[in-house]
């Protein structure tokens, strides 16, 4: 929070301002990141009803009620949901301007994210060995496609998040770091929302 | 949880460890109602079915209030202009393509 003076009037674009207060070129980068996100959403709801539309197409192989362990399902949910909570922790440090609060709770957050992953790959290594690969059925080909590319954007998340401890720990808690921490904010708490859709559509409504 | 001092009201739009706390917990219950009714079947479907929608689309409002900081202040209009449009590209691109698709499946007589 140190110089409030300087690029008040011109924003746009460049992320090399001082200035962290509002209405700054950090607080349109947010912005333009959120859009970003929105754009992001449709992707998955373009992904989302092509698995509804695919869901009954087993073409004899395993449904969703015979595939799915709900108990693991909730483990995963689990860690991403703790890991969002970590990640506002590392915030709140943030907005304080707390260094070593901030990269503990980045690692606490890329660890609870790293374990989610590692469930996942897990769980599509289990699927796969068992014959059930997304070449199986029309079902196991939406199945893979929406939850891997929702994995695919939380690993995304995760190599950003360690670039981003290694640039706090370096450069310290600049604007641009925390410009960028906020937009990873945006990134990894709308993981979460995403993965509230894909654990009721996908794993509930599969196995109900 | 450690740095529980937050002295809170700084900015607006930041949060604080009481609303992360209560977007928690809401998110914990919201979260494990649905997969019990699932994993322990105890209501008819059509109600549990409904139930586990209406949760999600209660947690997904938690999470953007309480993590995501949408609210009706100035400075996060624009956001919550640009997500309620996202929000209607995605019911129409959702709702219009399984009504497509399932209405071409009925008139195929696939089943």
């Amino acid at each position: 929070m140190s110089n409030l003076v300087t690029n008040v009037g011109h924003a746009h674009g460049h992320d090399h301002g001082h200035d962290d207060h509002h209405h700054d070129s950090g607080e349109m980068t947010v912005f333009g990141f959120w859009l970003y996100l929105m754009t992001d959403c449709i992707l998955f709801a373009s992904i989302f009803a092509v698995y509804a539309v695919l869901v009954n197409n087993v073409a004899g192989g395993p449904s969703g009620h015979e595939i799915f362990e709900l108990p693991y399902v909730l483990g995963e949910t689990a860690l991403l949901l703790f890991s969002s909570i970590t990640y506002g922790f590392a915030m709140l440090a943030l907005f304080k301007g707390k260094k070593t609060q901030v990269l503990g709770w980045l690692a606490m957050t890329f660890l609870l994210g790293a374990g989610f992953i590692a469930m996942e790959i897990n769980e599509f290594h289990i699927l796969i060995a068992e014959g059930y690969g997304p070449s199986r059925s029309g079902f196991l080909s939406g199945f893979f496609t929406l939850v891997g590319t929702h994995g695919l954007h939380v690993t995304s998340g995760l190599i950003w998040m360690a670039i981003m401890m290694y640039q706090v720990q370096k450069n310290g808690l600049t604007a641009t770091n925390k410009t960028r921490l906020s937009c990873l904010s945006l990134f990894w708490h709308f993981l979460d929302v995403v993965w509230i859709c894909v654990f009721t559509v996908v794993y509930l409504m599969g196995t109900l | 949880m450690a740095n529980a001092h937050s002295h809170d009201g700084h900015d607006a739009g930041h949060g604080s460890v009481k609303s992360y706390a209560i977007g928690f917990i809401l998110s914990v219950i919201l979260t494990v109602i649905p997969f019990g009714l699932v994993m322990y079947p105890s209501l008819p479907k059509t109600l549990t079915l409904w139930i586990i929608l209406i949760f999600a689309v209660v947690q997904v409002l938690v999470h953007l209030v309480y993590f995501l900081h949408l609210d009706r202040s100035a400075a996060q209009r624009n956001n919550v202009v640009a997500f309620v449009f996202a929000a209607i590209v995605i019911v129409l691109l959702v709702g219009l393509s399984l009504w497509i698709m399932f209405s071409i499946h009925t008139n195929m007589m696939a089943h």
